[in-house]
């Protein structure tokens, strides 16, 4: 508790400030399912569950410079618990046990392959979600003889809308914390220098596990919550590798380097994505490509990285204007 | 003429072409379709699905659209790609109801993401008239949404018809009792096992190899080899359009010494004989139509010029079929009303190219479960008492 | 034991794109995720000269991979080398060569799919079978494994006994060191970059002598390829080929005695033991 209000002590008043617009803005976007529950609840519900996906991603593959490509596996996990256990267990229970199994696995697999760095790093996240849905389909194909799972529930389109924004909100307090607490410092060093903050005597491997069990967790609860929008649930739309890139993808265009980066990428990623789906249907795939390769070679360091140069140069100049 | 009056003329005539196209616009119904154009069932809903919804709405608009309360109507359809996910099906049609607001919509392609997509299309009030989808759930699932229609038949029926061809085969000499069995792990693939296994064991045959594989899968060397080790008398695949053909090779190339070959969706795509030639004599596959049938062969005419492709032998004259029953429904009705629309399908009798159909509490019961390649044609050889079958051949080799 | 021939005649092929893959990585130092889409797309190439002009895949070889490395070095000159010099650190790079490949394979994927659309495609060259110690095996299979041998084979000796081989092996150990001996590092990585390329073209115009292929599956490709050259030590050309058939035998082993079902459980399970035991490779070095 102590510690807990030493971080409050800390609050400065322009951070109550900018949590207090925050506030407003998450109230307002909640009332969204008042004035629509079709098409605009449906790709808000898409914008934020991304969202959530992408600063969660964020969290460890932002400091770390891993690219973590496991998305899908964890997601993948939190969809099935929910799936499996809708009818014999209360709803938020699920949430609670997707959180625990998908952190735990991360924890696992980190155990295992946090020595790793860079490109063995993603092909093993990348072939851990496959390795899941393999094992899951072969599960299922042989012990309970169907190819997918039915959740029936209650939950409405604008439950799992408020659900995950609940969830954005946790996630966003989450990584303030990480910021400003000892994981938070840590991890910013691995990422400048991982043998500096060796030498340092951080505990490399366990920050590292840690942030990436926080990231698998939360990514996990929002494949739980999106799961009763499925309907039917099977392994290749629950471990999607798509899911994967995408996080990847729109987390860094929108960039890394702050809590709400990500969110930059998501939000016209998404709706991109969506309209060249319903203009050039035939052409999605030639479209995005080219849109990828555009964004490489035009925003190298996210819409983050471009809105700071805009700043700098704008900063930059009024200095000289300034006499003094 | 004058400089004023050829202005005039003109600006009349760009005034009356807008007036038509606008006037044409009001009289359009909209279609809504999501299927896979990406992914891995992409390749058979771009032989069964696409071609079949093109060729209906040319040959809608062709003779001046559909018929709602004496008034022609042109249709259009808009398209959207789910990328055989159940997740962008469901957002796809969310859009194609609240956006594009569609009048009708057009059943996805293949088991699972007609299923995945029932819920939501239930919700909405929506008919929706499911040709290519089979599943053994499909009362239940009929009697949960009231507003599903389920054309092409239930798993234990194909299931069972594949056991029947066997004894049929046995009874005249022509095959042992050892089978060799294996199925593709997708919803198709898993329920015909699941009904397959009980009705071969009780039929008395004997599994000797039996194997489940992903949808993914690429090489069937090892499958193949493990069942010829097993040395089978009958050879059964329950499995989707890519391990048709890989199965279907491989077998060829091991010279698979079995009296009875049969593989899943896509056999009774013309293009399984184009990779066969030869071979592809005596295999057997789901579905089939009567090709012999009055209409048929017209119909197959028309879906080549108008497509530029061969319709297959089963699935794309029945989502031909589901089409042409929504059109028959709307006319009757005589407006766009969908809770209407969705009455008059439950009872009422359709004229269409594969016959006349009438749906028992949502589904159709009569239909087409095993089909034989013989002589170069796609031939019905067992069905729930369809007309036309004709008897099953052994399977002589691969040459 | 039909397993192991079927194994290793799986492997063969895919030595290939492992071998493409490993040149690319190992010596351009780009991480193309759309190589499998190279591989898919010379799979098309390879149908098309086939069905259209009868020229068997083996002799298409000739025409697509020289095609490939062109296109391959195009790709490397105009899209990844302004990333090669803009990124400060080996980290960098590989994040943009991941976001850069992956919009290759977007449109990769798109232009096949708007040329040949998304349907299942195959054509019959050989498909006849051969007796090898009493079982039999596909003809196409044993021919596209001997043509893949002979183009591995030819490649080793490129790599190990010509000076411009020697010069692509030391960018792969060091590219600051090789550029030291006068080494034009640059033009080195794209000339592996392309030669990665056309190797990968190389092998899709084999598989597809004997594969179902679509326009989709590049991904898979993608992901053997990347496991066979982690397995065995990125660069490492001959420890691709030997992972490669290894990755066969173990995919066949598993499908035959075990369940297809497992068969990628098993190429994951294969490569977690590597990663965990043996993180360098199995044939790799170590660097410490």
């Amino acid at each position: 508790m102590s510690r807990l209000n030493k971080i409050f002590s800390q609050i400065s008043k322009q951070e109550k400030r900018i949590a207090l617009y925050c506030a407003i803005a998450f109230a307002i976007i909640a009332t969204l399912p008042l004035f629509d529950q079709g098409f605009y609840l449906s790709i808000s519900v898409n914008i934020v569950m991304y969202i959530v996906l992408c600063t969660a991603w964020s969290l460890f593959s932002g400091p770390t410079h891993y690219i973590s490509l496991a998305t899908a596996a964890f997601y993948g996990i939190g969809t099935y618990v929910v799936a499996i256990g809708i009818k014999d267990i209360p709803y938020p229970v699920l949430l609670v046990m997707a959180a625990i199994v998908s952190g735990g696995i991360a924890g696992i697999v980190g155990l295992a392959t946090l020595r790793l760095s860079g490109v063995y790093f993603v092909v093993f996240t990348l072939g851990l979600s496959e390795l899941i849905r393999q094992i899951v389909t072969w599960v299922q194909t042989n012990f309970s003889g169907s190819s997918g799972l039915y959740v029936f529930t209650d939950i409405r389109e604008m439950h799992v809308f408020w659900q995950l924004l609940g969830l954005a909100v946790i996630v966003y307090i989450v990584g303030w914390l990480i910021n400003r607490s000892r994981l938070g410092f840590a991890m910013q060093i691995i990422g400048n220098d991982e043998t500096v903050a060796k030498h340092l005597g951080i505990n490399t491997a366990i920050s590292k596990i840690l942030l990436f069990m926080i990231s698998g967790a939360i990514i996990g609860v929002v494949g739980a919550i999106m799961a009763p929008r499925f309907s039917y649930v099977t392994p290749p739309s629950a471990f999607n590798p798509i899911i994967s890139f995408q996080v990847v993808i729109m987390a860094l265009l929108g960039g890394t380097k702050r809590l709400w980066g990500p969110l930059l990428g998501v939000i016209p990623f998404t709706i991109l994505f969506d309209q060249v789906g319903v203009y050039f249907p035939d052409q999605t795939s030639i479209v995005i490509g080219v849109a990828f390769m555009a964004i490489v070679y035009l925003l190298p360091n996210g819409v983050l990285g471009l809105i700071e140069t805009i700043k700098q140069k704008f900063t930059s100049s009024t200095k000289k204007e300034d006499p003094t | 003429m004058t400089i004023g009056k050829i202005f005039k003329t003109i600006a009349a005539a760009a005034l009356a072409s807008t007036l038509i196209v606008s006037a044409a616009y009001a009289e359009t119904i909209k279609f809504g379709a999501s299927a896979p154009k990406t992914g891995p069932l992409a390749g058979g809903a771009e032989v069964s699905h696409w071609p079949a919804i093109k060729l209906w709405v040319s040959d809608v608009n062709g003779r001046g659209g559909i018929d709602v309360g004496g008034e022609k109507m042109l249709i259009e359809v808009i398209e959207y790609d789910d990328r055989t996910s159940g997740e962008e099906a469901i957002k796809n049609i969310q859009r194609l109801i609240n956006v594009d607001n569609v009048d009708f919509l057009i059943a996805p392609y293949s088991t699972g993401l007609n299923l995945a997509a029932a819920p939501i299309i239930a919700q909405a009030g929506f008919p929706q008239i499911a040709a290519t989808a089979i599943s053994d759930g499909i009362d239940e699932i009929a009697k949960q949404w009231p507003n599903s229609f389920w054309l092409l038949g239930s798993s234990s029926e194909f299931a069972k018809s594949v056991v029947d061809v066997l004894v049929t085969l046995r009874d005249r000499g022509d095959i042992g009792d050892k089978v060799a069995v294996v199925n593709v792990a997708d919803a198709f693939g898993i329920e015909l096992m699941n009904a397959g296994k009980p009705a071969l064991e009780a039929a008395g045959f004997e599994i000797v190899y039996e194997t489940s594989y992903p949808l993914s899968q690429q090489d069937f060397a090892p499958i193949i080899s493990a069942a010829q080790a097993a040395e089978p008398d009958a050879f059964i695949a329950f499995s989707y359009p890519g391990d048709t053909f890989g199965l279907s090779a491989q077998a060829k190339i091991a010279d698979l010494d079995v009296g009875a070959f049969y593989v899943g969706v896509a056999t009774a795509f013309p293009a399984y004989l184009g990779a066969n030639g030869a071979a592809a004599e005596g295999v057997l596959g789901a579905g089939a139509i009567n090709v012999d049938a009055e209409g048929m062969a017209e119909w197959r005419a028309r879906h080549k010029q108008v497509t530029g492709m061969d319709a297959d032998y089963w699935a794309s004259p029945m989502t031909y079929v589901g089409l042409q029953m929504l059109e028959q429904a709307i006319t009757k009705v005589g407006s766009l009303d969908k809770a209407d629309v969705i009455e008059a399908i439950k009872t009422m009798s359709f004229d269409t190219v594969l016959g006349t159909i009438t749906l028992d509490n949502n589904i159709n019961r009569k239909y087409w479960t095993v089909g034989q390649w013989q002589n170069g044609a796609f031939r019905g050889v067992a069905s729930t008492g369809m007309d036309g079958e004709v008897a099953p051949i052994v399977k002589k080799g691969w040459k | 034991m039909s397993f192991i021939i079927n194994g290793l005649l799986l492997g063969g092929t895919y030595a290939l794109i492992a071998v493409g893959l490993t040149l690319q990585y190992g010596v351009a130092r780009i991480m193309n995720l759309a190589n499998g889409e190279n591989l898919v797309f010379a799979c098309f190439m390879a149908f098309w000269l086939y069905t259209a002009f009868a020229i068997n895949p083996i002799l298409g070889i000739v025409i697509i991979a020289p095609m490939a490395f062109v296109i391959n070095w195009l790709i490397y000159s105009y899209a990844m080398r302004p990333l090669v010099n803009r990124s400060k650190t080996s980290g960098q790079l590989e994040v943009n060569s991941i976001l850069a490949t992956f919009g290759l394979l977007f449109i990769l994927k798109g232009l096949m799919k708007f040329s040949f659309g998304g349907g299942y495609f195959t054509y019959n060259y050989l498909a006849e079978g051969i007796s090898i110690f009493g079982h039999n095996y596909g003809l196409n299979r044993v021919v596209a494994f001997i043509a893949a041998a002979v183009i591995a084979g030819t490649l080793y000796l490129f790599l190990n006994y010509t000076r411009y081989g020697t010069a692509i092996r030391a960018v792969a150990v060091n590219p600051t060191s090789a550029s030291l001996v006068a080494i034009n590092v640059p033009r080195a990585s794209a000339f592996a970059f392309a030669l990665g390329g056309a190797l990968t073209a190389a092998s899709g115009a084999l598989l597809s002598s004997f594969y179902t292929f679509h326009a989709d599956m590049g991904m898979d490709f993608t992901m053997k390829a990347l496991v066979i050259v982690i397995m065995a030590g990125v660069g490492d050309v001959r420890g691709a080929v030997l992972a490669a058939l290894m990755l066969g035998l173990t995919e066949t082993a598993i499908a035959t005695f075990v369940d297809p079902g497992l068969t990628a459980a098993g190429t994951y399970g294969l490569f977690i033991l590597v990663l965990l035991f043996r993180p360098q490779g199995i044939f790799g070095r170590s660097n410490s």
